[in-house]
C-alpha cells in the first residue's frame, strides 16, 4: 500500500467522541486515548456516557456507550459541546450521536457493522453510509471488523475473540490522526494482560494495523497537530470527580488526625466514592456499607460522636432519606460531611444524567430551623479541594456540611496537579481536654461559635447529646421557650460565621461593567468559556462562579452592586437565583435555566449572554 | 466459655459503685413504670462489669424507653426514632474500645427501626441491646405496636388489632442472632444476671425486657409475669441445667419428635433424665428458636439466656482487615495515594 503524505492541521483544541455498543469497549478506548494525550502534554477533560441499562439488547440505541475527550493546547474547561471526530462502531451509536458531531466533522465508522440486522435494530430504514445523508461530513468508512480479524489471523485467533479487539483498531487510527506515540498503550497491554501473552500480541497487532490502515487513507490524509498546553509545572495525573472527592476526604482525615468513617448506601452516580474509599483500609479508612441511606448517615453520626471524621455519600433520592438525620447532626452539633453527587430528579429521575436541582434540598430540606454549610465543587479536579474544605469546615465549626457535586463532575475526568498533603491548609478540630474542669457540652468558642468535641473514653467529659433541644452551655434537655429561641439563633449564627473563614468571591473579568454572569457548582467550564469568548470580542461581561453557597462569601453584595445586569445561569429551574433573591433582595436578577439532564453548551450560553447584553 | 468481659475494653483501675453511673437528671418516667427497675439494674451491673466508666456508651432512639441515656452517667446519644441500632453500629465500628449499650422500645426497634435492628444482628456488631417490650407505643400515648397481642384494643385499634405480632426472639434468631435473652422488669436479680451475660457476649446481644407500661398497656404481660403464677408460666433457662420449672419444680421440657413438650416429672414414668438440658452456647439455633417461641398457655415463657453462640463479630473483622491492610498495603499515607498509578511531570 502506498502511504499518503499527511497534511498538518494546527488546532488549539479537538473534541473526539468514541461511541459503540456496550460491549465494544468504548470506555477503555477513551481512557487510553486520553492517557496518551496527557503524556503528549495536552490539557484535557473527559466524560463517559454510559447506557442506563446494564445489558441493553445488542446493537440498540439503548445499548450505546460513549466516551468524549476534549484535548487541547489551551486550557480545557469543558468536555466540548460537539465533536470534531466521531468514532462510531455500529449504526445505533452513529444514529444517536450524529447530533453531537460538528458539521464537517470526521466520522470514522466500522462499515462491516452496518449490516441489515444492525441497521434495522437501530431504526435506520436505509444504510446512511450509502445514501448520501452524511455528505456534510468527512466520512471514513473503514472495514474495521474485517481488518481486525485479518490482523490476528496469523496469531491463530478466531473471529469471535478477534472482534473483542476492534476498538484497538479504531484507537490505532486515532493515533495516526493525532500523530501520537502509542508506547503508553502498549505498556498498558503488557501490564493489564500480564498472564495472557496472546492477548497482548493480538491487541498490539490490531492497534498497529489500525494505525497503518489510517496512514493509507485519503480521507485521513490530514492529521491534527495540537501543541503542548501551557500547564503549570508539577506532577500530574488524570482524575475523576468521584475519585478526587474520595481522596480529598482521605487527605482531610490524615491532616486532621481524625480517622475516616464512611457510612453509605450505593446509588448512581455516587457509588464510586464508596468503592474508592473501601480500597483504602491501609490508610485506616473504615467503610460501612449500610442497609440504607438512613443507616449510612446515622452510623456516621455515631462515629462522629466518637471522634471520627464522619462522612456519608449519596445522590438526590438518598439525600431525601437522610433529611431527618441531618437535623440530628445539626442539633447535636457534630461534624459530618454529606456528599451529594446530584443527578436528574425528582424521584428516581434520570440516574445517569446530571442536574443542579438539589440545591433547595441541600439548603432547606429539613424540619425545623436547621441551617447547614453548603459547598459546591466546580471541576472534576477541584472535587479534591472542596471535599477537603467541607471536612475542614465540618470539624472546625462542629456542624454538618453538604458538599454538592454532580454526575458530570463525578464521572468526568481532568488533569489534576498533585498537591502535597503538608501544603494543604491545617485542620484543627476543637477537641476537649481530659478532666477540663470548665468543660460544658454546649460551651462555645466565641470566634466560631463551635462547641467542643469531647470524645468517649476521655476522663472527666462524660456527657449526652441528642435530638431534643438542649439548654445553652450545659446541654441538658430543655423546653424553655427563650432557650429554644437562643439555640436556634446560635446555630444559625454559627453557620453564618463561617463567612469569616472562607475566601472572598472572585471575579473573572472587569470589577464592574454591563453584565455579571453568575453560576455555581458543576457548570464552571461552559459558563467560563462562554464568558471568555465574549470578553475576547471586547464586550463588558464578567463572571462570578460560586463554590461557597451557605454562607455566601462576604463580598457578594458588593460585587452585585458593580454591574448593570446580573444573569444567573444554572441547570435547574432557578434555585440559586431564588436563593440570591432571598439573601440579596436589593438586586435584580435575570436567569437562564435548563433542566434536560444535559450540561450547558458554550454556544447556547454565548447566545444568551449576547442577547442579555443587547436587551435594553 | 470465657468468663471475661471484652478484653479490648480498658478495665477500671478503681472499684466503681452504683453512684458512678447515676446521672444528675430528673427521671421523668411515670411512677410505677417498669423502666425504673431497668435503670436501677443497669446502675447495679455496670460497676460489676469492670470497665472504666468512660468506656461505657449508651445509644437510643425515640420513645419512653429511649430517654434512658439521659438517666445514666455515661457518654450517650439520644438519637432519632428507629435509628439507634445504626447509630450504635457506627459508634462501635469507629471505636471498638467502647462498651456500647442500646435502649430501645418495641416500636423503635421493630416498626420504624426494623431494618436496622435485623441488620445489626445479622452483622453481629458487639452492641448490647436492651429491648423494652411494653407491647405499646408509650411516648405517643397508647397506639398498638408490632408486639401488641392480636385483638388488643388500643387508641388506634378500637375494635382490636388485626395484625400478627412479632415475637422478638423469633425475629432475632431469624436474623441469625448470636445472643438472645428474656427477662421481666419486676425480677431485678435475673435482669442483672442476664445483663452481665450480655456484656460478656462478643457480638450483638438482645435482651428482651417484658416491661410494664402502667399507663397505656398496664398488665400486658400479667398473665405470664404475675407473681401468683409466674413460676408455673415461665421457665428460667440456665446453661447446663435441666429445663425444670413450676412452683413445685416438677415440670419440665422434653423433646418429643420435632417438638418441645411440657411434662410432669413422676407422671407417666417421666424422670429428670427425660428433661432437656439447656445448651445456650450451641451454634445450631434450632432448639433456641423453639424455646424463644414458647408461649403461654401451651408452654411456659422462656426467661434467661436462651442463646449465646460464638461467632466472629463485624467490629473485630473490621479491625482485622484494617491491620492486615496497614501491614501489607503499599499505600501508607495520602501522598503515596496521590502519586500512585499513572502520573507524569510537566516542567
Ligand atoms: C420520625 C418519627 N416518627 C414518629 C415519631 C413519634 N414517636 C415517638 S416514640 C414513638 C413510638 C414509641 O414506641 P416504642 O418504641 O415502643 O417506645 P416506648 O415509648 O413504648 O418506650 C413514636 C411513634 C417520631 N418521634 N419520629
Ligand atoms: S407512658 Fe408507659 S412506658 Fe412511658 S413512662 Fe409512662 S408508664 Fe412508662
Ligand atoms: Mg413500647
Amino acid at each position: 500500500m502506498v502511504k499518503t503524505k499527511s497534511k498538518i492541521i494546527q488546532r488549539d483544541a479537538v473534541v473526539v467522541k468514541f461511541v459503540g455498543d456496550s460491549g465494544d469497549g468504548m470506555q477503555l478506548t477513551g481512557t487510553l486515548f486520553s492517557d496518551t494525550a496527557a503524556l503528549a502534554g495536552l490539557d484535557l477533560a473527559t466524560f463517559p456516557d454510559y447506557p442506563a441499562e446494564i445489558r441493553a439488547p445488542h446493537n440498540t440505541i439503548a445499548g450505546v456507550s460513549g466516551f468524549q475527550v476534549h484535548v487541547g493546547s489551551k486550557k480545557i474547561e469543558t468536555t466540548g459541546d460537539q465533536c470534531d471526530v466521531l468514532v462510531a462502531m455500529n449504526p445505533a451509536s452513529l444514529k444517536s450521536n450524529l447530533k453531537w458531531a460538528k458539521t464537517g466533522a470526521t466520522l470514522i465508522v466500522d462499515e462491516n457493522a452496518f449490516d441489515d440486522a444492525a441497521l434495522k435494530k437501530s431504526g435506520y430504514t436505509e444504510n446512511p453510509l450509502d445514501n448520501g445523508s452524511l455528505s456534510g461530513y468527512n466520512l471514513v468508512k473503514a472495514p474495521i471488523t474485517q481488518l481486525t480479524r485479518e490482523a490476528v489471523k496469523p496469531l491463530g485467533i478466531d473471529n469471535k475473540s478477534a472482534d473483542r479487539s476492534k476498538n484497538m483498531f479504531a484507537l490505532g487510527m486515532m493515533y495516526h490522526l493525532f500523530d501520537w506515540d502509542f508506547k503508553s498503550t502498549f505498556d498498558f497491554f503488557e501490564k493489564k494482560f500480564k498472564n495472557k501473552p496472546e492477548v497482548i500480541s493480538a491487541n498490539k497487532a490490531v492497534l498497529q494495523a489500525g494505525l497503518n490502515y489510517a496512514e493509507t487513507m485519503e480521507a485521513l490524509s490530514s492529521v491534527f497537530q495540537v501543541s503542548k498546553a501551557k500547564i503549570a509545572p508539577g506532577r500530574y495525573r488524570n482524575i475523576t470527580g468521584n475519585i478526587a472527592t474520595a481522596w480529598g476526604l482521605l487527605a482531610a482525615s490524615e491532616r486532621s488526625g481524625r480517622p475516616l468513617f464512611l457510612g453509605s448506601y450505593p446509588i448512581t452516580p455516587a457509588t464510586e466514592i464508596l468503592i474508592e474509599l473501601a480500597k483504602h483500609k491501609s490508610l485506616g479508612a473504615k467503610v460501612f456499607q449500610a442497609e440504607d441511606e438512613i443507616a449510612g448517615i446515622t452510623s456516621a453520626i455515631g462515629a462522629s460522636y466518637t471522634g471520627s471524621m464522619a462522612v456519608t455519600t449519596t445522590s438526590g433520592p438518598g439525600l431525601s432519606l437522610k433529611s431527618e438525620a441531618i437535623g440530628l447532626a445539626v442539633m447535636t452539633e457534630l461534624p459530618l460531611v454529606i456528599v451529594n453527587v446530584q443527578r436528574g430528579g425528582p424521584s428516581t429521575g434520570l440516574p445517569t444524567k446530571s442536574e443542579q436541582s438539589d440545591l433547595y434540598q441541600a439548603l432547606f430540606g429539613r424540619n425545623g430551623e436547621a441551617p447547614v454549610i453548603v459547598v459546591a465543587a466546580s471541576t472534576s479536579a477541584n472535587c479534591f479541594y472542596y471535599a477537603y474544605m467541607a471536612a475542614k469546615l465540618a470539624m472546625e465549626h462542629m456542624t454538618p456540611v453538604i458538599l454538592l457535586t454532580d454526575g458530570y463532575l463525578g464521572n468526568g475526568s481532568q488533569l489534576f496537579r498533585i498537591p502535597k498533603v503538608a501544603d494543604l491548609p491545617a485542620i484543627k478540630p476543637p477537641i476537649a481536654k481530659a478532666n477540663d474542669p470548665d468543660y460544658k457540652p454546649y460551651r462555645r468558642d466565641p470566634a466560631t461559635l463551635a462547641r467542643q468535641w469531647a470524645l468517649p473514653g476521655t476522663e472527666g467529659l462524660r456527657h449526652r447529646v441528642g435530638g431534643l433541644e438542649k439548654e445553652d452551655v450545659f446541654g441538658n434537655v430543655s423546653t424553655d421557650p427563650l432557650n429554644h429561641q437562643k439555640m436556634v439563633d446560635l446555630r444559625e449564627a454559627k453557620v453564618q460565621k463561617v463567612a469569616d473563614f472562607i475566601p472572598e468571591q472572585e471575579i473573572t473579568g472587569e470589577k464592574q461593567g454591563d453584565l455579571l454572569v453568575v453560576s455555581w457548582g458543576g457548570t464552571l467550564g461552559p459558563v467560563l468559556e462562554a464568558v471568555e469568548e465574549i470578553q475576547a470580542e471586547g464586550k463588558s461581561v464578567s463572571h462570578a462562579h460560586f463554590n461557597y453557597i451557605m454562607p455566601l462569601p462576604k463580598n457578594t453584595a458588593k460585587i452585585f452592586d458593580s454591574y448593570k445586569k446580573i444573569l444567573v445561569c444554572e441547570l435547574n429551574s432557578g434555585q440559586f437565583v431564588n436563593y440570591l433573591r432571598m439573601t440579596h433582595p436589593a438586586h435584580q436578577y435575570l436567569q437562564y435555566n435548563k433542566v434536560q439532564g444535559l450540561p450547558f453548551t458554550v454556544s447556547e450560553l454565548t447566545k444568551v449572554i449576547n442577547q442579555t447584553l443587547e436587551e435594553k | 466459655m470465657n468468663n471475661q468481659p471484652n478484653l479490648t475494653i480498658e478495665r477500671s483501675s478503681v472499684e466503681l459503685t452504683k453512684e458512678d453511673f447515676v446521672s444528675d437528671q430528673m427521671v421523668k418516667w411515670c411512677p410505677g413504670c417498669g423502666a425504673h427497675a431497668i435503670l436501677s439494674s443497669v446502675a447495679n451491673v455496670f460497676p460489676k462489669i469492670g470497665y472504666r466508666k468512660e468506656n461505657f456508651m449508651f445509644v437510643s432512639g425515640i420513645g419512653c424507653s429511649s430517654r434512658f441515656p439521659y438517666y445514666v452517667n455515661t457518654y450517650g446519644i439520644h438519637g432519632i426514632h428507629g435509628r439507634a441500632a445504626a447509630i450504635a453500629s457506627g459508634v462501635k465500628i469507629a471505636n471498638p474500645h467502647l462498651s456500647v449499650w442500646m435502649a430501645t422500645g418495641d416500636g423503635d426497634s421493630m416498626a420504624i427501626g426494623g431494618n436496622h435492628f435485623i441488620h445489626i444482628i445479622r452483622r453481629n456488631i458487639d452492641v448490647n441491646i436492651m429491648l423494652f417490650n411494653n407491647q405499646i407505643y408509650g411516648l405517643t400515648k397508647g397506639q398498638y405496636s408490632p408486639t401488641t397481642p392480636m385483638g388488643s384494643v388500643t387508641k388506634t385499634s378500637p375494635q382490636g388489632t388485626i395484625e400478627h405480632p412479632f415475637n422478638p426472639g423469633e425475629l432475632v434468631l431469624g436474623a441469625q442472632g448470636t445472643f438472645f435473652a428474656r427477662v421481666i422488669d419486676a425480677v431485678p436479680r435475673l435482669m442483672t444476671e442476664v445483663m452481665f451475660e450480655a456484656a460478656k457476649h462478643d457480638g450483638t446481644s438482645v435482651v428482651e425486657i417484658l416491661q410494664n407500661c402502667i399507663i397505656f398497656a398496664d398488665k400486658t404481660h400479667d398473665t405470664v409475669t404475675n407473681k401468683e403464677h409466674r413460676d408455673d408460666r415461665t421457665i428460667v433457662l440456665r446453661n447446663g441445667e435441666p429445663m425444670i420449672f413450676g412452683k413445685d419444680k416438677n415440670k419440665g421440657i422434653r423433646l418429643r419428635g420435632t417438638k418441645l413438650e411440657v411434662v410432669t416429672i413422676g407422671e407417666n414414668g417421666i424422670t429428670e433424665d427425660d428433661i432437656l438440658v439447656h445448651d445456650a452456647y450451641q451454634q445450631d439455633p434450632g432448639i433456641h428458636l423453639m424455646l424463644a417461641k414458647m408461649a403461654y398457655p401451651h408452654y411456659p415463657v422462656a426467661l434467661g439466656v436462651i442463646r449465646s453462640a460464638m461467632y466472629p463479630t463485624y467490629d473485630d473483622l473490621v479491625e482485622e482487615q484494617i491491620s492486615y491492610a496497614k501491614a501489607n498495603g503499599k499505600i501508607k499515607c495520602v501522598d503515596d495515594l496521590l502519586n500512585s498509578g499513572d502520573t507524569w511531570v510537566i516542567s
